[in-house]
């Protein structure tokens, strides 16, 4: 496989020199590069599915220690990890229901996660594969009937090994496991690419005539999601802060006014000063964190400060790749990355006084310039993800549906 | 220069008690709490100078005991000047305070400058101290106590009717303090004129306001306009000191509507008489119609060749109006000081046309000034104080000076105003201000504030061991400026966008902001930018003091930063100096789609603030009104 490990070593530099940024074009590239890590792997005959976890969580760790900001590639591996759980799960437990017809009729799980190919198999069995894998959710619970959820089952992590003792004779479900993984990766992929459309779908529910919105960053979900709502004859005014020192601002308004959009740049500084004249403010996410949190382009807290003293409606807009199942702990600094002090001070303005330091060595001049902000969740209004808007109190039980316990630390 | 200035001090500590019942210096103010009291029902029995002693009611510490202690340090000064003691008396029981609220402070060293400046003050004090006496009679001490910083330009017509005794004593007072010839002269002329006072009244309350005007800024160089001033203050003052003004007065109060420039009618009439040929942007902003938006950068050439052919502008006057137009002239102060000495060489060029009045002409000279000053750039709250004053100063002047005198008056006037409202003013905001700086603190401050660059310069100094963020905000980034300063001088800084500010706000023990003005319902209206600061600051649990000279105070309020602001150039925005790379909107700028906005002030909220330091001493956001009504009709609107 020297094959994959160049591409992940490729990968990794990318994400060490931050050639690649944007929370969404890094969780695709990630999951392009597992699915190839994936159909790669030459699975052992036993123990098959803890084979290619250890795999796939070899590769994740790279990444992860290459940008450990970056959260959705770690986002990105914990999903597959968990499609890699679930089809092994779903596997075995058709096995043990003893029903081996496989034939690969459609699932329609919600999570996408999956999907494709379960066993034709009771519900009961479904149901009690789903409680094993993950705590109850309000989604699994109406899901699966009630009474046969409550079906007796051993642990998952014990269903696990003993599982692949089971299955492990037999080379059809040996292919099948490697084939519904991949599948499941195939799905995934797909959500990320399509995500934008989820989200901007639901824009005409939240975006009236005449409405002023405010944002800040350029986020391409942002852009889909407004330019949605203008495309359904919505009209409304933008207000977009240009989001000093990477400028990012301009390029969003940039794209909305090549859409048509009424759009206004303003400085970062008149946030305040406009905000009382705003109906919303929508921004996307860099990331979500598990209590609800939201770290997003820097500035972000500013404007949803504001938002809230003028009791303004401050909407986060993410994909499901950036629901992130750590809970933060002082991310304005451990969860943020500093740039080069060189986009907001002319080195060769300042070249004097940087080595000004009166002998001590330490220079008298510091520049900090971060790239996040982090934003409680007290000061979110709504989220909107491709699975509709959810409380910032529910992204823990979101975390849930997406991910599997034993994953959490990597 | 020096006697002027030191008056102010001397006020200082008579508003800094303000301050102080506020700020929660417990030891202080209890002290002397009692004693405004019995100072108020003492002045009568005590024979050398009731009126001095009464002085202030609150705010001074007792007379007796207190000044005798502390009086040899400063009495021997003053006694030298003054052969009376009761001057010294007030004054030492005055200067009290400050050492009392500032012991921490080097404010000390300059006392002997100090106390050589008291002398004319002290001549103030009886006039003072009857009308607070007189407030005392009519009513409650406590109410006097609020209001004794008004107190100041009510004397003459109380000092007579109350006390006629007092005349003598205020006349040896006076016999002192005329050294001031010009001042002298003028109460002469102004005895002759309102002969209806008595004249020892009459002569003792000029001098007590000139020189407490010097303090604030009514600085009463010609007797006429004091005496007149006095009257109407008289008049409305004993019957209605608990009532406020009059009717009319309240009317007068009230600030003039600003111009509205989406009022169609008007906007063509002020540009039929438009000097500065301003061309509507392109892409206006709707939301700020109602404010100028005109192209940046195409007037200058045009004013250029047009400077020959103006003949009734003053070249001193056309000059500032081309440093505003072009931003070469920023920020509150400087804006306001060089209008002021381009209007003061304009006085002094001035000659009467034949057939018209110098108050009449003048005045309509100033204003004709000030709205092509408006075309180069909309006037800053400051200048509207600055102009308000200028105006009012000419009206006053009496009929009876010549014109050279009252040029030299003018002149003098304008001096005085600029140099106790700013430049003293400042110096008092740094002492206070530096107050608060301790070894180890983190400072933030926002944009290039002149003020707290004072303070943290003094700071600095003082040899306290402190570290400065500056947080800066695009198109101006003016925070630069003040960076390379602080550098050269060798404060630790750290530069940053105000974008991060909730990324540093975590380490800063105090935040220094400074305000274009103070609004009388506490917001505090400033470069853009400054309320998300204060907000942060806020949302942290940060303090947010603000240094502000008392004379950028104005009466009006304002809740958002919408109604009332000014655009800057919206190019500005578009383009990212020194960073080529940024260039996303390059070929848009004249799309329909896309508007920039530049603005240049917002308004902070003033439960944001947790202090503002004036001139006047510290106080919190809630206390501005009470400034303005006090400090300001004296010499603003009366």
């Amino acid at each position: 496989m020297p094959d994959v490990q160049s591409m992940v070593v490729e990968f990794v530099n990318k994400l060490r020199k931050r050639k690649i940024e944007g929370s969404q074009a890094t969780a695709k590239y990630t999951v392009e590069l597992l699915r190839s890590v994936i159909s790669q792997h030459r699975v052992p005959h036993a123990n098959q599915a803890a084979a290619l976890i250890d795999a796939v969580k070899a590769v994740g760790e790279q990444l992860v220690a290459a940008n450990p900001v970056e959260l959705a590639v770690g986002n990105v591996v914990r999903r597959v990890l968990h499609i890699i759980r679930e089809e092994d799960l779903s596997l075995t437990t058709a096995a043990m229901a003893g029903l081996d017809l496989l034939d690969a009729s459609d699932d329609d799980d919600e999570d996408n996660c999956k999907g494709i190919g379960y066993p034709a198999m009771s519900a009961a069995v479904v149901a009690a594969a789903r409680s094993t894998l993950r705590p109850p959710s309000l989604q699994t619970l109406l899901e699966g009937t009630p009474e046969s959820a409550t079906v007796p089952y051993t642990s998952s992590s014990g269903a696990d090994s003993e599982s692949k003792s089971k299955s492990a004779d037999k080379s059809s479900i040996t292919r099948k496991l490697k084939h519904d993984v991949i599948e499941g990766v195939n799905q995934l992929i797909h959500e990320i690419a399509g995500c934008h459309e989820q989200i901007a779908e639901q824009a005409i529910e939240h975006i009236h005539q005449n409405e002023v919105i405010l944002t800040l960053g350029s986020s391409r979900t942002v852009l889909e999601f407004l330019c949605a709502a203008k495309e359904k004859k919505r009209s409304f005014r933008v207000f977009v802060a240009e989001g000093a020192p990477r400028y990012q601002g301009h390029l969003l308004a940039k794209e909305l006014v090549a859409r048509g959009l009424q759009t206004t740049v303003i400085t970062d500084s008149a946030v305040f000063a406009m905000i009382s004249r705003v109906n919303m403010v929508i921004i996307g996410a860099h990331a979500v964190m598990a209590n609800g949190g939201v770290i997003g382009p820097v500035g972000v807290n500013m404007a949803a400060l504001a938002a809230q003293k003028h009791a303004v409606p401050f909407v986060v807009l993410a994909g499901s790749h950036k629901l992130c199942p750590l809970y933060p702990h002082n991310p304005e600094v451990l969860l943020n990355e500093l740039r080069s002090p060189s986009e907001l001070l002319d080195f060769g303005e300042f070249s004097d006084c940087l080595d000004f330091g009166a002998g001590s060595g330490s220079p008298l001049l510091q520049v900090v310039n971060p790239t996040f902000d982090y934003v409680p969740p007290n000061l979110v209004s709504l989220f909107i993800t491709d699975t509709g808007g959810h409380n910032p109190s529910y992204m823990y039980r979101l975390i849930a549906d997406y991910y599997s316990a034993d994953d959490l630390v990597m | 220069m020096e006697s002027r200035r030191n008056p102010r001090a001397v006020v200082d500590p008579k508003v800094r008690q303000v301050g102080f019942f506020t700020s929660s210096q417990p030891d202080s103010t209890q002290q002397q709490q009692p004693d405004p009291i019995a100072s108020v029902s003492s002045p009568p029995v005590s024979t050398i100078s009731p009126s001095g002693n009464s002085l202030s009611p609150v705010m001074i510490p007792p007379p007796r005991h207190n000044s005798s202690d502390t009086f040899p340090l400063r009495g021997a000064a003053a006694a030298a000047a003054s052969a009376v003691s009761p001057s010294s008396f007030s004054y030492s029981s005055r200067r009290d305070f400050p050492d009392g609220s500032m012991t921490a402070s080097p404010g000390r060293v300059s006392r002997g400058s100090f106390v050589k400046s008291y002398v004319p003050v002290a001549s103030s004090l009886p006039g003072v101290g009857i009308d607070s006496m007189a407030a005392a009679k009519s009513s409650s001490v406590p109410a006097t106590g609020l209001t004794t910083v008004s107190v100041v330009n009510m004397p003459p017509g109380l000092s007579e009717e109350v006390q006629s005794d007092q005349k003598n004593n205020s006349k040896s007072l006076k016999e002192k303090t005329t050294k001031a010839e010009r001042r002298a002269l003028q109460e002469a002329q102004r005895a002759a004129k309102a002969a209806a006072k008595a004249e020892g009244g009459g002569k003792v309350p000029p001098v007590t306001l000139g020189s407490v005007a010097g303090t604030s800024v009514k600085a009463a160089k010609t007797a006429k306009p004091t005496s007149q001033k006095n009257d109407v203050v008289v008049a409305a003052g004993p019957s209605e000191k608990k009532g406020g003004p009059s009717e009319k007065d309240r009317k007068k109060d009230a600030p003039h509507p600003r111009m509205q420039y989406d009022d169609e009618s008007r906007v063509v009439k002020a540009k039929r008489r438009a000097v500065v040929k301003q061309t509507e942007a392109k892409n206006r902003v709707e939301l700020f119609r109602h404010l100028p938006q005109y192209e940046h950068g195409t007037q200058l050439p045009d004013l250029e060749t047009k400077f020959f052919q103006l003949d009734p502008m003053h070249p001193a006057v056309y000059k500032v109006g081309l440093q505003y137009l072009s931003g070469d002239i920023a920020g509150g102060n400087a804006r306001c000081i060089a209008m002021l000495q381009a209007f003061q060489e304009v006085v002094k060029d001035y000659s009467t046309p034949p057939e018209k009045t110098l108050n009449r002409d003048m005045t309509a000279k100033i204003s004709s000034y000030v709205s092509f000053l408006i075309e180069c750039r909309p006037l800053s709250v400051s200048m509207g104080n600055a102009i308000r004053f200028v105006k009012n100063r000419i009206a006053k002047l009496p009929i009876t000076l010549s014109e050279s005198e009252a040029k030299a008056a003018l002149q003098s006037d304008i001096e005085t105003f600029i140099n106790e409202k700013i430049i003293v003013a400042d110096n008092v905001i740094v002492k206070h201000a530096v107050t608060k700086i301790r070894d180890g603190d983190v400072l933030l401050t926002y944009g290039s504030p002149t003020a707290v660059e004072m303070v943290l310069l003094r700071a600095h100094e003082l040899r306290k061991k402190f570290r400065v963020l500056v947080v800066d905000s695009r198109p101006k980034l003016e925070g630069q400026l003040l960076l390379r300063r602080l550098i050269k001088r060798g404060i630790n800084c750290t530069y940053t966008h105000i974008n991060a500010i909730s990324y540093i706000m975590h380490e800063v023990t105090k935040v220094f902001l400074g305000a274009s003005s103070v609004l009388s319902n506490g917001t505090v209206y400033s470069r853009v930018g400054t309320a998300c600061v204060a907000m942060v600051a806020n949302a942290f649990r940060v303090p947010v003091l603000v240094c502000c000279e008392a004379y950028k105070f104005h009466e009006r309020v304002q809740l958002d930063s919408i109604c009332s602001n000014e655009l800057g150039d919206p190019n500005a925005i578009s383009k990212v100096r020194g960073r080529e790379d940024i260039n996303y909107l390059d070929g848009l700028t004249n799309n329909t789609n896309l508007q920039f906005l530049n603005l240049m002030y917002d308004a902070t909220p003033s439960d944001y603030i947790s202090m503002i330091i004036t001139d006047y001493g510290m106080v919190p956001p809630t206390s501005v009104p009470v400034i303005v009504r006090e400090y300001q009709k004296e010499h603003v609107l009366v």
